[in-house]
């Protein structure tokens, strides 16, 4: 049996209590609006790429589960600095990880990992890959993006 | 017939809920090593034994398809089929068994009527009246619908405790309306409308009322004489019976004038190239073989429920609904949407520092099965400002042991979060 442990780690409820670079971003160049029609959930994920192509800034801003949230707060940190393909990168290996499936190629998740017991808990996948799918549709100059 | 369907007693007083328990083997399972507590009876309800072997002993002793062989197991299925639709026509004391459609549930019967009844006499400036509690299955074929013939919805809203402003729907209701829709008992806030004054509003204005019992159906009485509605639609699903099966009624001058929803066999009377004839009601509305077990199962629960008693049905849901309200106000930030006046058993809350679905999920981990999320109604939603919310919804096999368990398990969703 799944044990809820695995999917409600402190560091899942730290970042639900206190989501990092949580608000509107100024002089954002990507915005983009997830929803997730089944639970309500919404989040507006903002990037400023600088010129060479890295995310100098990124946050976010809406409401959501605890999951969805902390998955969130987490992505804005693991992306800070990167540029915008090994952030895309980041999204497929989180995406395998979370969907139980072979990454195509080797990617460091780091403290995204914390997220690895949501597989368990089939209902829970699409809280916790909204915010990569948002940041996904940012990326690719999409403005909003629904996950059913 | 022969069914072998286990009958009930009725049940004075109130009901022996531990007896009624061993009718269900669903309910005897476990859930992730726990008692199963399953309090998501407005999603669907479990299903007796009764309504199993009514299902399994047409299939394998009178199985066929209706109306149309001459030979011995056809007329079998066939009695058992319009057997079925006697039972249904008794159950909400309709007039006539030609006014009872078998269809796919609440959903389809709403839109054969709006497809229907809707293409065939709203004009561009007409008006389709629903509520704010509306689910959206009471909402979007009136949409669809008005945006085919230029007709119009108007929503008559709710008060913060979810009573609907019956004085504002009189006020919407007016020489444009041709037609209103409103739900017996939401699914979402468990307020229960008056619906015979609201049939009576409507057609003082002239306009036909569509009632939504998809709800209400399974925990109360219904009688569309009394209610004295135009149209009447449930689910067999939630009325311990079948998927996939549901009623329409209707009065029969209205399914007389009415076109085809759909056209295919069993449906006409004569076909040509040059053009075809519709039978007359109900089979002028179902096309296609019908689901035929799914009726016969409706059939069995519509026993089994008149067996225990809708009165009595009610009165017990009624009972536990006083006690979850008194339990659930002993849990710390926990808040209840929808207090109105009139209530049947369900409850919808929200935390407000806890997503629902969280909640969700830490309950079904103490084998507690609740339902998280938008309902399919997020007009309510957006009313009241929440993204969705948890909801425990009852039936006759609930206790007050399953309400126990389901507050402790909101005391362990709030010790996890450590609020």
């Amino acid at each position: 049996m799944s044990d809820l442990r695995d999917l409600y780690q402190e560091v899942i409820f730290d970042h639900n209590r206190n989501p990092r670079n949580f608000g509107r971003l100024e002089g954002a160049t990507h915005r983009a609006e997830g929803f997730n029609p089944l639970c309500g959930d919404q989040l507006t994920l903002y990037l400023k790429v600088g010129e060479d192509g890295r995310i100098e800034d990124v946050a976010f801003e809406g409401k959501g589960c605890a999951i969805s949230t902390a998955s969130a707060s987490l992505l804005t940190e693991s992306v800070k600095g990167r540029t915008l393909e090994e952030a895309e990168r980041l999204f497929r290996g989180f995406h395998a990880m979370i969907m139980d499936e072979p990454a195509g190629e080797p990617v460091e998740l780091g403290k995204l990992e914390v997220l690895a017991g949501v597989k368990e808990f089939p209902a829970r996948v699409k809280c916790a890959t909204l915010a990569w799918h948002t940041l996904h549709a940012a990326i690719e100059g999409q403005e909003q993006v629904s996950t059913e | 017939m022969s069914a072998p369907g286990r009958s009930v007693a009725a049940t004075v007083g109130a009901l022996d809920v531990e007896r009624l328990r061993r009718d269900f083997p669903a309910l005897a399972q476990e859930v992730r090593g726990r008692r199963l507590v399953y309090l998501d009876n407005a999603a669907t309800a479990h299903k007796p034994r009764a309504v199993l072997e009514a299902v399994q002993h047409h299939y394998a002793c009178e199985y066929s398809n209706v109306h149309r062989g001459v030979h011995w197991l056809s007329e079998r299925a066939t009695e058992a089929y319009e057997g079925a639709r006697e039972k249904v026509r008794a159950f909400l004391n309709a007039p006539d068994r030609r006014e009872i459609v078998f269809v796919r549930g609440t959903t389809e019967a709403i839109n054969l009527v709006a497809a229907s009844w809707g293409g065939a006499n709203l004009r561009p400036g007409d008006e389709v009246l629903v509520t704010e509690m509306e689910h959206h299955s009471n909402i979007v074929p009136w949409q669809l619908v008005c945006e085919r013939t230029g007709a119009v919805l108007r929503v008559a809203p709710i008060d913060d405790d979810g009573n609907l402003l019956v004085e504002e729907f009189e006020r919407l209701c007016g020489e444009r309306t041709r037609i209103v829709a409103v739900t017996q008992l939401s699914n979402a806030l468990g307020t229960i409308n008056p619906v015979r004054r609201l049939v009576e509003i409507a057609h003082a204005h002239g306009a036909l009322a569509l009632v939504d019992g998809a709800q209400a159906a399974p925990h109360m009485p219904v009688d569309v004489q009394a209610l004295g509605c135009d149209f009447y639609a449930f689910s067999g699903h939630k009325l311990y019976g079948p998927t996939g099966i549901g009623v329409l009624w209707a009065r029969r001058e209205l399914l007389e004038a009415m076109p085809p929803y759909q056209g295919g066999g069993e449906m006409i009377r004569q076909v040509t190239f040059e053009g075809s004839t519709w039978a007359p009601p109900p089979a002028k509305f179902e096309a296609g073989t019908p689901h035929i077990v799914g009726a016969i199962g409706l059939g069995a629960a519509i026993d089994y429920v008149r067996g225990v008693g809708l009165e009595a049905i009610a009165r017990h849901e009624r009972e536990l609904l006083a006690y979850a309200d008194e339990a659930l106000a002993e849990v710390p930030g926990l808040r209840v949407i929808g207090r109105a006046r009139e209530r049947a058993g369900l409850v919808s809350f929200v935390f407000d520092d806890i997503h629902p679905h969280d909640v969700g999920t830490i309950l079904d981990h103490e084998g507690v099965a609740v339902r998280a999320g938008h309902h399919c109604a997020m007009p309510v939603m957006q009313r009241y400002g929440v993204p969705a919310t948890a909801r425990a919804s009852f039936a006759l096999y609930n206790t007050r042991e399953d309400i126990d368990a389901l507050v402790a398990a909101l005391h362990r969703v709030r010790s996890m979060f450590g609020r």
